[in-house]
């Protein structure tokens, strides 16, 4: 099977998907002319004309305006934010326009689109520029919010997401976008909403999803060698949560950690642990722990942004704590 | 109208009318009148909650544009929408039965007064956010351009609107894309309580038209004639040229910002209050079409008549609609997909 990283991956996602619907188009800040600021849209122009591959000024609120006026009225618009950090000035068009629109209309009016962009801290950003957004849009009803750790899923659930009827919000990663991984010749969809046990292990069961997804991964192979196996849970999709997936692993572990990059303060781990009382109370044998970030606005500084963001130590730790190995 | 790139082209003479359109367009607004009048009784019963935005005064706006579009094209509003859709088609009934909160309401009791949407009439909703539904407007434009082919977007707005960084980015869009949109400012003088002059760096808004190379005039908005020449003027670009207008169209609010708020007092007197009022979208074409000979009296209270049943046909139909079934809370949030 072909290795490909995750930008190309969701390069061919969007490629495929322009060339299967005249319909979908993409938007964004750079996506054109500069092939994309990551060269997620690298000759994307060239393939489908200016009209299909949109650069706009930077003004996120009013493309993401366009966007959702676009598909009010039958086009597919893939809205790329350069940073999720950016479409803080588009909120307003994601939350109180494309997620209500269908309710506040009574069903007549769809919105299927997609929003996308990295999200979370790369390196030495700071603190206008690092953060995990995913638990303020998982928050709204009417959205649905994906966010995958590998080549195959990003195309896959970018697939997916294009091809939906109701706004997707799609979190890619800055760190992401040169991770390797198999990706397979040939048309395939990674359903929203599935999550995807990407290791097994009778021990512990280690929930993430995203840019976490390969240090979870990492995590179960240190802890394979003190004999520890985990189950890596993959949401890939945050909203709508797949709860089954989750009381499945729980249910076979009975020992939960969750990883998440985002701050802990009403985090999507928060919402995890609350379907394992919720559900899965008698199956628990300790109460579930969270990794996440620290509780500061990113810094600068090699050593205090790094003692900030979750890392294999903080998340071993973590499962030993959970496991009552200390 | 406009200072730039606006000289009157070939078609702009699409606003004439003749003695019946002059006809329908006074019911039009009278229909409006006695139907905002009513809300206001309903509100004060309780039957209508929540926020309820009032368009009398501003009749002539809403009717003089949108008696301009064809079915197709486009329509996209504030929360301030009853007389735009009940201009636009949507039924008396249904805006009627929206507001009561019930089944049989234009988006089935989900938006109430500030949320009316219309997908057979391409009404695209009142919107509730001053300023967020106008980059929406533009992108509806922008489809209009993407599929091809002469339909146009209104999309009308408060002048409070103009302050708005969407706004801003909206109109540079549009502007710099040259999309089929029409703009259209209904300036009422005050947003909420808040006047013109005391909001905007400059009083001639249409003027921020500038900004964005974009042809842009000023019009009388208690003239509903004025306005349907101002409107097929900007609709001829939009139609041939594929270019946006930015209509400034002047009026007054004879009532307060919603049922809420007062009428008059701190922000505005009485007296100019009563002094816009001569000047009432109504009355300026009724005696238009008097002095043609077109309607006297007795004709105009025929119509008054008529419509004021009409609206007392609304309001029976809205109150005998039976409430959302309580199913009906979890529908419409999502919609069934396949991949």
């Amino acid at each position: 099977m072909p290795i490909i990283t995750y930008r190309d991956a969701l390069n061919q996602a969007l490629r495929e998907e322009m060339q299967r619907d005249d319909r979908v188009f993409l938007m964004g800040e750079e996506v054109a002319v500069y092939q994309g600021a990551y060269k997620v849209s690298k000759g994307l122009l060239q393939e489908f004309g200016e009209m299909r591959v949109v650069d706009t000024p930077i003004t996120e609120l009013g493309f993401a305006g366009v966007g959702v006026g676009a598909a009010m009225v039958g086009l597919r618009p893939v809205i790329e934010f350069m940073t999720w950090n950016f479409a803080l000035l588009a909120i307003d068009q994601v939350v109180n326009a494309a997620a209500k629109m269908l309710y506040m209309s009574g069903g007549q009016y769809p919105m299927p689109m997609v929003f996308r962009g990295p999200n979370g801290a790369a390196l030495q950003l700071s603190a206008q520029h690092s953060q995990a957004w995913e638990s303020w849009l998982a928050h709204i009803p009417g959205l649905k919010v994906v966010s995958p750790g590998t080549p195959y899923d990003a195309k896959g659930l970018l697939k997916a997401a294009i091809r939906d009827d109701n706004p997707v919000v799609f979190f890619e990663g800055e760190m992401m976008y040169n991770h390797k991984g198999e990706v397979p010749d040939g048309e395939y969809i990674v359903p929203i909403g599935k999550a995807d046990l990407k290791r097994e292990g009778a021990h512990c069961t280690l929930v993430t999803y995203g840019k976490s997804v390969p240090l979870a991964l990492q995590v179960a192979d240190t802890m394979a060698k003190d004999g520890i196996e985990l189950d890596v849970l993959d949401l890939r999709t945050i909203r709508p949560l797949d709860t089954e997936a989750l009381a499945t692993s729980v249910r076979k572990t009975n020992r939960v950690v969750v990883l998440e990059e985002g701050w802990e303060f009403c985090g999507v781990g928060a919402q995890i642990v609350d379907y394992c009382q919720r559900d899965c109370f008698d199956d628990l044998d300790a109460p579930v722990v969270r990794v996440h970030q620290a509780d500061v606005p990113m810094p600068y500084a090699k050593n205090i942004e790094k003692a900030a963001k979750p890392d294999l130590a903080k998340t071993v730790a973590a499962v030993r704590k959970v496991m009552y190995l200390d | 109208m406009a200072k730039k790139k606006a000289d009157a082209p070939a078609g702009s003479t699409a606003g004439a009318t003749d003695p019946s359109t002059r006809a329908e367009l006074l019911r039009s607004m009278l229909l409006q009148r006695r139907f905002e009048e009513r809300c206001a009784e309903a509100y004060a019963l309780g039957r209508i909650g929540g926020f309820c935005h009032l368009y009398i005064g501003q009749e002539a706006c809403g009717t003089g544009v949108i008696s301009m579009l064809r079915p197709d094209d486009y329509v996209i509003t504030t929360y301030r929408d009853h007389g735009q859709a009940l201009a636009r088609g949507i039924t008396p009934r249904a805006v009627m039965a929206e507001l009561f909160g019930r089944s049989d309401g234009c988006v089935r009791g989900k938006g109430g007064s500030m949320h009316l949407f219309d997908r057979a009439t391409n009404f695209l909703g009142g919107h509730g956010i001053v300023g967020g539904h106008v980059p929406i407007g533009t992108g509806v434009g922008f489809a209009i351009k993407y599929r091809g082919g002469d339909q146009a977007c209104a999309c009308f707005m408060g002048e409070s609107v103009v302050n708005t960084g969407a706004f801003h980015e909206a109109l540079n869009m549009a502007g710099l894309w040259k999309l089929p949109v029409v703009y259209i400012i209904e300036n009422n003088r005050y947003g909420m309580g808040t006047a013109l002059e005391r909001a905007s760096a400059i009083h001639d808004i249409y003027q921020r038209g500038a900004a964005y190379d974009m042809p842009r005039g000023v019009v009388d908005g208690q003239d509903v004639l004025a306005v349907r020449q101002a409107m097929g003027e900007a609709l001829h670009r939009a139609r041939t040229e594929s270019m946006p207008t930015l209509l400034e169209v002047r009026t007054y609010r004879f009532m307060g910002h919603s049922m809420s708020d007062a009428v008059s007092g701190t922000y505005r007197s009485k007296q100019e209050l009563e002094e816009y009022m001569q000047r009432d979208p109504i009355n300026v074409l009724r005696q238009h079409m008097e002095s043609l000979g077109e309607i006297d009296d007795a004709r105009m209270a025929a119509m008054d008549d008529e419509v004021r049943a009409v609206v007392q046909d609304a309001w029976d139909f809205a109150e005998a609609s039976p409430e959302p079934a309580l199913e009906s809370l979890y529908e419409d949030v999502l919609v069934e997909t396949t991949t």
